[in-house]
C-alpha cells in the first residue's frame, strides 16, 4: 500500500511531553501572566439593556422591516442591514429552547462531588420574536426534569444588589 | 469564471500532542518542510505564502501569524494570515486558491499550526472570551456548553439517541489507529463512551475531540507546474465558505444553515449536482461525535435527520458506499484547532492518489470534499477536490 | 433614524468591566533548550549555522529562514564578546512609575555570529554608551542560574 506520510516521517516531527514534565522542570519554560482587563463601551443599545435590568425588567428593540423583536437589544438589524426602532419591553418569562446539564467549569475543571451541576440554557422570551432566544442558567429544578418546550420565569437579584449586569436576574426557574 | 485550475501538490504533517516540547514557529517548520519534500520543491520554488493559526490566545503570542512566518518559510514573501476559528484548516487552501487562481502567482505554501498546550489553567479556558463580554461572559460559560446545547436540540428534533451517535467516536477513533499522527486513536465500544465521564449532559468524555498541539502544510501550484511536479496533482475543483450571526441564540441549532450556503457555493463551482452520489469520499469536521453527523446533513450528502441510518447501517465506515473520516477526523487523530481542518484536506488528497497506506478506502474514489466548522457555531468552510 | 444617538446624560454612557484570565507556561523548544541549557550549565553561548547561506543565528533555531535547512546538527558556540548595535535609555517602567536608577537595554551584536541579543548593559552609565562599543556577558553564579536569558545578568563594557 502506498503512502506519501509514513509514521517514521512523522514521528520524527515532534516531541510529547507531559504535565508532569513542565512541572518538574525536564524541558525550560518562561511563564507570563498577562494583566488583560478590558473596559467594554457598551453603546447605545446594550447601555439600556443593562439599565432595564437594574430596573427588574428586560427591554428589546424592534426592527420594523422584518418584523421581529431583538433580544437583546441592537442599534441595527443584522439581516436586514439597517437600523432598528422603537424600543419594546418583554416579559421575563420564557420557554427553554436547549440545555445541558454541565458539569465542567469554564476552566475544564470538574465540579465539587454534590455540587449542583450548571445548567445553562438557551430561554426564548415571552413577547420577543420566536426563536429569539438568550443564554442564561436553570436553577430551583432538578436537572433531570429539565425538558425542551418547559416555561420558566426570571429569579431576580433584590432591587439594591442589582447593578446593571446580565447577573442582576439570578436564573430562570420553573413556573 | 476566468480563474486558473490549482492543484495540491505535497502535503505535509506534525505528529499531534497533547503537549509538545516544539515552539509553534519549530512546529510550524516541521509540517512546512515535509509539505515542500514531498513535492521535491524548495523554498525558492515558493511564490507566496499564506498562514492559518486560530486564537492567538492560545498559543499565547499576538500578532501569532507575524510571530510564525519564519517557521512557515514566508520571509520576504507576500504573506497573509486568516483565521476562523476550527474552519481555518479548511480555509486555508481556499485562501491560497485564490492566489494562485488569480494567475498573481504560481505556487503558494499553506501552513496551518496550533499550539493550544500554553493556555493556562486550560486552553479551554481561551473559548470564554468567544462569547459576547456583555450579555453571556459573566455566566462563565465554556464551549463545552455550546456543543451540549446544540447537540441536545439535534437530538432532540430528531429523536435521536447518544448510543447511535456514540458510534461515530467508536468509527473514528478506531479509523485513527491507522493514521501516523495520531494522539488518540483506540479501540473502544459504544458501551465506554456511554460509560466515560459526563462533560455537559448530553456529552460524555469520549464524545469530545481532544485538545492538541500540531501543524499540517500543503503545496498548491496552477496547472502548468503542478502537472511538472507531480504525475498525480489533486484539482481544487470548489470551494466555498460562509459565516452566520454571533447572535448564536438567535438560531435554531438543529441545522447548521452555514455549512449548506458553503457547500452549495463549492458544489456549484464543482459542476456537482447530486452530492450524495458524486462524492466518494468526506471528511466533515468532528470536533464531538454528533457534529459529524450535523455537517453530514450541511453538506448536503443526505436528508435532513438521516445522517444517523448512514451511520448506523455501515455506509460511512471506510469500506461503506460513502466514508467519513477515514483519517480518524478530529476524534482519532486530534484536534489542534487550525491544523485539524488541513489534516482533513490532506487526507482526501491522499485518498484520490491512493497514497493513505491502511487508511486507504476502497473503489479508486475520484472526488472528495473536506469541510470544517468554528467560532461560535458560525463558520462553514467546504473544499472539494477531483483526481 | 441616524444610527448614532446623541447622548443626553453623561451617566448614559456606560462600559462593562472584564477580563480575560489567562496565563501562559511557554516550552523553549528544540534549539531553545540547547540554548538555555548551554548558558545554565556551561556560561556558553550557542548559534546555529547554515552553511548553505553562511549564516550563524543567534539564538540558534532548527531551520534556517532564508534557504529552509535543518540546522539541528549545525549548533556551534559563539563568542560571549560582541558590539553594540544600538540601544535606548529607559526612565520608566511598563506601568509608567519612574525608575530608580534608569536601565540601559541594548542589541548586542555576538562576534561570529549574524544575530545578536537583547539585554541590559550594566557597570556602564547611560552617558558613556556608544554604538560600536565592545561588550561580554556577565553572567550569575552557576548555582544561581535556572534556564531563563537573566542567566546572563547584563553585558559590560571590555576593559
Amino acid at each position: 500500500m502506498e503512502e506519501l506520510i509514513t509514521k517514521e516521517m512523522v514521528e520524527r516531527t515532534a516531541t510529547g511531553l507531559s504535565e508532569r514534565d513542565i512541572r518538574e522542570g525536564k524541558v525550560i519554560t518562561t511563564t507570563w501572566k498577562p494583566n488583560l482587563r478590558y473596559g467594554w463601551d457598551n453603546g447605545p443599545a446594550l447601555g439600556r439593556y443593562l439599565a432595564e435590568l437594574k430596573n427588574g425588567r428586560i427591554i428589546g428593540k424592534r426592527c420594523r422591516k422584518c418584523n421581529r423583536i431583538l433580544l437583546p437589544p441592537r442599534m441595527f438589524c443584522e439581516l436586514c442591514w439597517r437600523p432598528t426602532d422603537e424600543w419594546v419591553y418583554v416579559k421575563d418569562t420564557g420557554v427553554v429552547n436547549t440545555f445541558v446539564i454541565s458539569y465542567i467549569d469554564w476552566k475544564a475543571g470538574r465540579i465539587p462531588k454534590g455540587q449542583r451541576p450548571f445548567t445553562p440554557a438557551v430561554i426564548e422570551i415571552d413577547g420577543a420574536s420566536p426563536g429569539m432566544g438568550i443564554l442564561h442558567l436553570l436553577d430551583e429544578v432538578e436537572p433531570e426534569k429539565i425538558y425542551i418546550g418547559m416555561r420558566v420565569k426570571a429569579v431576580w437579584k433584590p432591587p439594591e444588589e442589582r447593578i446593571g449586569a446580565i447577573t442582576d436576574i439570578k436564573y430562570f426557574k420553573p413556573y | 469564471m476566468g480563474l486558473r485550475r490549482v492543484a495540491i501538490v505535497g502535503a505535509g504533517l506534525t505528529k499531534f500532542y497533547r503537549r509538545a516540547q516544539e515552539t509553534p514557529k519549530e512546529l510550524a517548520y516541521e509540517a512546512a518542510k515535509m509539505a515542500l519534500e514531498s513535492c521535491e520543491m524548495r523554498l525558492e520554488d515558493i511564490d507566496c505564502v499564506v498562514l492559518g493559526t486560530a486564537p492567538d490566545a492560545f498559543d499565547g503570542v499576538h500578532m501569532n501569524g507575524e510571530y510564525l512566518i519564519d517557521g512557515a518559510g514566508g520571509k520576504r514573501k507576500p504573506y497573509m494570515r486568516h483565521y476562523v476559528g476550527g474552519g481555518t484548516g479548511v480555509l486555508s487552501p481556499i485562501h491560497g486558491w485564490f492566489h494562485v487562481a488569480s494567475g498573481m502567482f504560481d505556487t503558494c505554501l499553506v501552513v496551518a499550526e496550533e499550539k493550544m498546550s500554553s493556555c493556562y489553567p486550560h486552553p479551554a479556558g481561551a473559548f470564554l472570551t468567544i462569547f459576547d463580554h456583555t450579555t453571556e461572559q459573566p455566566l462563565y460559560p465554556t464551549l463545552i456548553w455550546i456543543f451540549a446545547i446544540e447537540m441536545n436540540r439535534y437530538m432532540t428534533r430528531w429523536g435521536l439517541s447518544k448510543r447511535d451517535i456514540a458510534l461515530v467516536s467508536v468509527k473514528n477513533k478506531k479509523n485513527a489507529l491507522d493514521h501516523p499522527s495520531s494522539q488518540v486513536a483506540a479501540e473502544i465500544t459504544v458501551d465506554d463512551v456511554l460509560n466515560s465521564e459526563v462533560m455537559a449532559w448530553p456529552v460524555n468524555r469520549l464524545d469530545v475531540s481532544p485538545t492538541s498541539d500540531g501543524a499540517a502544510a500543503i503545496v498548491l501550484a496552477a496547472e502548468h507546474i503542478a502537472r511538472r511536479v507531480t504525475e498525480k496533482p489533486i484539482w481544487i475543483d470548489g470551494v466555498g465558505w460562509a459565516l452566520d450571526t454571533s447572535y448564536w441564540c438567535t438560531r435554531d441549532l438543529y441545522y447548521p444553515d452555514y455549512v449548506e450556503v458553503a457547500a452549495r457555493m463549492a458544489y456549484k463551482m464543482a459542476g456537482i449536482r447530486e452530492p450524495d452520489k458524486e462524492i466518494h469520499v468526506a471528511e466533515p469536521y468532528d470536533p464531538f461525535s454528533y457534529k459529524e453527523l450535523h455537517h453530514m446533513e450541511g453538506l448536503l450528502l443526505c436528508k435532513r435527520g438521516e445522517a444517523i441510518k448512514l451511520l448506523v447501517d455501515g455506509v460511512t465506515q471506510r469500506d461503506g458506499n460513502l466514508p467519513c473520516c477515514p483519517s480518524g477526523g478530529a476524534l482519532g487523530v486530534g484536534n489542534p484547532i487550525a491544523a485539524t481542518g488541513l489534516m482533513k484536506i490532506i487526507e482526501i488528497f491522499l485518498q484520490l492518489r491512493e497514497e493513505a497506506g491502511k487508511r486507504q478506502v476502497p473503489g479508486k474514489p475520484t472526488c472528495g470534499v473536506a469541510q470544517a466548522w468554528g467560532d461560535l457555531m458560525q463558520v462553514g468552510t467546504v473544499v472539494v477536490l477531483r483526481r | 433614524m441616524a444610527l448614532i444617538e446623541r447622548y443626553q446624560k453623561t451617566t448614559e454612557i456606560t462600559y462593562w468591566e472584564g477580563e480575560i484570565p489567562l496565563n501562559y507556561i511557554y516550552t523553549v523548544g528544540r534549539a531553545g533548550e540547547r540554548f538555555f541549557r548551554e548558558i545554565m550549565e556551561n556560561g556558553r553561548i550557542i548559534g546555529a549555522r547554515c552553511d548553505n547561506c553562511k549564516k550563524t543565528y543567534v539564538p540558534p533555531r532548527i531551520y534556517c529562514e532564508d534557504c529552509f535547512a535543518r540546522l539541528e546538527s549545525n549548533y556551534v558556540e559563539v563568542s560571549t564578546q560582541g558590539t553594540v548595535h544600538t540601544y535606548t535609555v529607559c526612565y520608566r517602567a511598563m506601568d509608567g512609575s519612574p525608575h530608580e536608577k534608569p536601565s540601559i537595554i541594548a542589541m548586542v551584536r555576538l562576534d561570529g555570529a549574524d544575530g545578536g541579543l537583547i539585554h541590559f548593559l550594566g557597570e556602564v552609565e547611560p552617558e558613556e554608551v556608544q554604538i560600536g562599543m565592545r561588550v561580554e556577558a556577565v553572567f550569575k553564579e552557576k548555582g544561581e542560574r535556572e534556564g531563563s536569558i537573566f542567566d546572563i545578568k547584563y553585558f559590560r563594557p571590555i576593559k
